[in-house]
């Protein structure tokens, strides 16, 4: 399990001379104790989870009282540190300064699958949360023993545990524990400490991370230097399934020093001890490829999805679908359409490794150490026992970004080089090679009942898997890709997400067809097929208030039971009017309840739409961390306006042709709207992730805005100009 | 024939060839991690420093077009410990998620508020056009700007 004891003691800087992780903790560090126990896979845990029961397998406190947690999910900068560190400081009634959170490491932290689908606080802090009340308790017993009182008769606070009515008798942890291992097995429910004891949650405690960020010396792996290393950059393909025929060396020759070409099958790198000259080596290194099978005309894309072929599933049915559509007086149809579109990470994935004769060592901003080593292993010949992967935070990710295939290229060239190796990505590598967010195809029809309310539902949708994620085979990386590893087996997950819609209608059937192939290789992009779902259930819903001459924001309430739901939309009652759009979702029909409200300007000359402001209403049970939670719901609001108005990317028949923020443009300041928030806070329900839920509701929230201003409803993402104008002039009303 | 450099207030020596990009010499020469490399083209921002107190795309201006210039990064503002004005208002605001487009957008607004010390949010806005952030902090970021301009958003 544990990576050879001299991989443990090194330790690295970056180019600022900051220790990234040190080891000096080493005597506390935890030990992750392997009890697999898989059951019930999903996004997060493709394999199910796996437990951990040992108390010391997530925490430790050393002799100074200082806290250790170690955990195997990882901050992506949306504030998670901050919020586990929030949550162990106040089960554990430690000070937050003292806690110390060690992320994603196969060495050290307990396999948790992948930092994705919101879970991070919702599943994945669960067993951190209950091993620091299981310690807790440890030392109130040992506190007892200490004064020779009843358990009883001892509070815990601030890292000490004291005796009720004597503030003299107070010992701390650390003088109780003496650095030792807490021994212990979690208990199912240890005593959690109740919400009226909280020190830091609920509160806005600053985030950990931003100093460091807004100063420079934060160890991103883009910063990471080691002694030796080396720089690549990798040459690839210009499309699906083109392979190598050649390259020439010599074309290299005039640049100032000798650099390497690595060929393996289709993958091409060159590897210089200057950046530069790697990034003009990879610029001017002359190669011929063979083209692979060229991909449709771009115009065909949502004609070429919905004839894809696939196996249909039903994910719900009820009543008499087809008899109520039929002999309904008023009934609809419509199709709703989204794009490929990309993650669009600001900094191009890089990661770096150092593979030796027997071990290798790689650091990465994946979302998952542990599926990604057993990829890289596989890629390598190794054991995974001897491939020992950490998380370094790198660009916001948003889902499966190019950041596992950087770490799969940089142990790949590494190995061949015999050198340590940084690899990062150009821009054209990550907006043209990242696994995109698939394009999807919705076909719906519907029904009213004499009463204008919603009599049938039926809902198609096509897609493929939205995870193409590493889960420990080399296929699943671009680099086993190109050396022709066998494809693995697919498994569908997302698609699926949100196409059950959460209104209370008779007769409904809601069919998905899992397609095994895409256009483009796809992955997981931020909300999965929640997004487009969404987007056609939240615009069909509008499109079937409209029939029934109701108002949009009336008609929701009218079909919504739940009290949440109904509570989210009437925390924006008094920000929606006519003239703006509104969207509901419940995430994933059980997490996070989000309302929208979209207030647009539409230029009928130009066809330019412009957000002017969304209000946003939030429920995800208990805030750890309300100013966390409001940049998350702020963020989620302006990369999926970003997404809606703008994102497509776009391919000719030989290559992507979105390769740059020219081709690929994404909202800029001056097109930023105003976002106004309403969070609803629920102490007493459990924590919901705040990730993604937003990201769902905008572009319907909008385009329902668009249809209020102008009556032109837009059907296909993202809302361009031309889209638009086309709608105002009546063509996609024929749809 | 080497190129001397100030940046952050201290003269460098400078080996890599004058055709580099300054943002490799900053970060492969220097070991300043706080400019970064986004797109190579001027399009984002992420390398923004300022040259003699104007924002400039480091990735795109060889090395010896900036001397004799000051060459300022988000390191010369300050600290962890003792950050600048600028840098306290970002953290005041908690303005950032993963922060890989922040120092560019710090160096930015430390040329405009040079230029003009108390902005509209409209000049904020036309200001930082050019920073492209993903994450979606530009409304925490303008707040930042204006917190630092001394009008609290």
């Amino acid at each position: 399990m544990t990576a050879p004891a001299r991989i443990d003691r090194r330790t690295f800087v970056t180019g600022v001379g900051v220790l990234v992780v040190g080891f000096g903790a080493a005597a506390c560090a935890p030990s992750p104790a392997v009890q697999p126990k898989p059951h019930g896979a999903s996004e997060a845990n493709p394999l199910g989870p796996v437990t951990y029961p040992q108390v010391d397998s997530w925490l430790a406190l050393d002799a100074q009282g200082n806290v250790t947690i170690t955990f195997g999910k990882v901050e992506l900068g949306t504030g998670v540190e901050t919020a586990i560190a929030q949550l162990v400081a106040d089960e554990l009634a430690v000070p937050i300064a003292r806690v110390h959170v060690v992320q994603g490491d196969t060495a050290l932290t307990p396999n948790q699958g992948y930092t994705a689908g919101s879970q991070t606080l919702t599943s994945g802090s669960i067993p951190v949360r209950k091993a620091a009340a299981e310690a807790r308790s440890i030392l109130i017993a040992l506190g007892a023993q200490h004064f020779g009182v009843p358990a009883g008769r001892l509070t815990t606070r601030a890292g000490a545990v004291a005796v009720n009515g004597s503030p003299a008798r107070t010992v701390s942890y650390a003088a109780l524990l003496h650095g030792r291992r807490f021994e212990r097995t979690i208990q199912a429910h240890p005593p959690m400490r109740p919400a009226k004891d909280y020190e830091y949650i609920g509160k806005p405690i600053a985030r950990v991370d931003i100093p460091g960020k807004v100063t420079g010396p934060f160890p991103y792996v883009h910063n990471l230097r080691l002694p030796g290393m080396l720089h690549a950059r990798v040459v690839l393909p210009p499309g699906p399934g083109a392979t190598l025929s050649a390259y020439d060396a010599a074309s290299l020759a005039d640049l100032p020093e000798k650099v390497r070409v690595v060929r393996k099958g289709d993958i091409l790198a060159v590897v210089a001890t200057s950046e530069w000259n790697a990034v003009r080596a990879a610029q001017q290194l002359a190669v011929t490829w063979k083209p692979g099978p060229e991909l449709p005309v771009y115009a065909d894309l949502w004609d070429t999805v919905r004839k894809t072929p696939g196996a249909d599933r039903v994910l719900i049915e009820s009543g008499d679908v087809d008899g109520t559509i039929k002999s309904a007086a008023r009934s609809l149809t419509a199709r709703y359409e989204w794009p490929f579109q990309s993650h669009g990470s600001i900094g191009p994935s890089c990661a770096v490794a150092d593979v030796r004769a027997h071990w290798a060592e790689i650091w990465s901003a994946t979302q998952g150490v542990f599926p990604l080593r057993g990829a890289i292993a596989e890629l390598l010949g190794f054991a995974p026992k001897v491939v020992r992967v950490r998380y370094a935070e790198g660009s916001g990710c948003y889902g499966h970004n190019g950041a596992d295939d950087a770490a799969a290229f940089a142990a790949v060239i590494s190995q061949a080089v015999h050198a340590p190796v940084r690899v990062q990505y150009m821009r054209g590598d990550e907006t043209a090679h990242d696994p995109k967010g698939p394009a999807m195809v919705h076909e719906y029809r519907g029904a009213l009942a004499p009463d204008g309310s919603i009599a049938a539902w039926d809902a198609h949708v096509w897609t493929p898997t939205h995870s193409g994620r590493p889960d420990g085979k080399a296929a699943n990386t671009l680099p086993g890709i190109l050396r022709g590893a066998a494809a693995a087996a697919v498994t569908f997950v997302g698609g699926d997400r949100d196409a059950p819609n959460n209104y209370a209608i008779p007769a409904q059937r809601v069919t998905i067809t899992d397609q095994k192939t895409a256009v483009l290789r796809q992955s997981a992009l931020r909300g999965l097929g929640g997004t487009q779902n969404t987007f056609a259930n939240e615009s069909f819903v509008d499109e079937l208030a409209h029939l029934a001459a109701a108002d949009p924001f009336a008609f929701r309430l009218r079909h919504l039971r739940d009290a949440r739901a109904r509570a989210v939309l009437e925390a924006l009652r008094a920000d929606y009017r006519r003239g703006r759009g509104v969207a509901f979702v419940r995430y994933e029909n059980t997490q996070a309840l989000v309302a929208a409200v979209a207030d647009v300007s539409v230029d009928r000359r130009s066809g330019a739409i412009r957000v002017n402001q969304l209000w946003i209403a939030h429920d995800c049970g208990l805030i750890v961390n309300p100013d966390g939670l409001r940049n998350q719901i702020e963020g989620n609001a302006i990369q999926a306006a970003s997404r809606a108005l703008k994102e497509e990317v776009r391919f000719d028949p030989q290559r992507v042709t979105s390769v740059d923020w020219a081709s690929y443009p994404i909202l800029r300041f001056g097109e930023i709207p105003d976002v106004m928030i309403r969070t609803i806070d629920r102490p007493q329900e459990r924590i919901l992730g705040a990730g993604e839920a937003t990201t769902t509701v905008i572009a319907p929230a909008i385009a329902n805005a668009v249809f209020a201003q102008t009556g032109a409803r837009l059907r296909r993402v993202p809302f361009t100009s031309d889209a638009v104008l086309r709608a105002l002039s009546g063509d996609a009303k024929k749809t | 024939m080497s190129i001397r450099l100030h940046v952050n207030g201290t003269a460098h020596e400078v080996r890599s060839p004058p055709d580099t990009p300054l943002l490799y010499v900053l970060r492969d020469e220097l070991g300043l991690g706080g400019p970064k490399f986004g797109c190579g083209l001027a399009q984002c921002g992420a390398c923004t420093v300022t040259v003699g107190g104007k924002a400039t795309r480091s990735c795109v201006t060889p090395v010896s077009a900036v001397a004799p210039n000051d060459v300022v990064t988000v390191e010369g503002l300050g600290t962890e410990d003792h950050p600048g004005a600028l840098q306290q208002a970002f953290i005041a605001e908690q303005a950032a998620q993963c922060g890989y487009c922040i120092p560019g957008m710090i160096m930015g607004a430390s040329a405009l508020l040079r230029e003009t010390p108390h902005p509209t949010d409209a000049q904020i806005r036309s200001a930082l056009n050019g920073n492209l952030c993903r994450c979606g902090t530009h409304l925490r970021i303008l707040r930042a700007v204006k917190r630092a301009a001394g009008e609290r958003a």
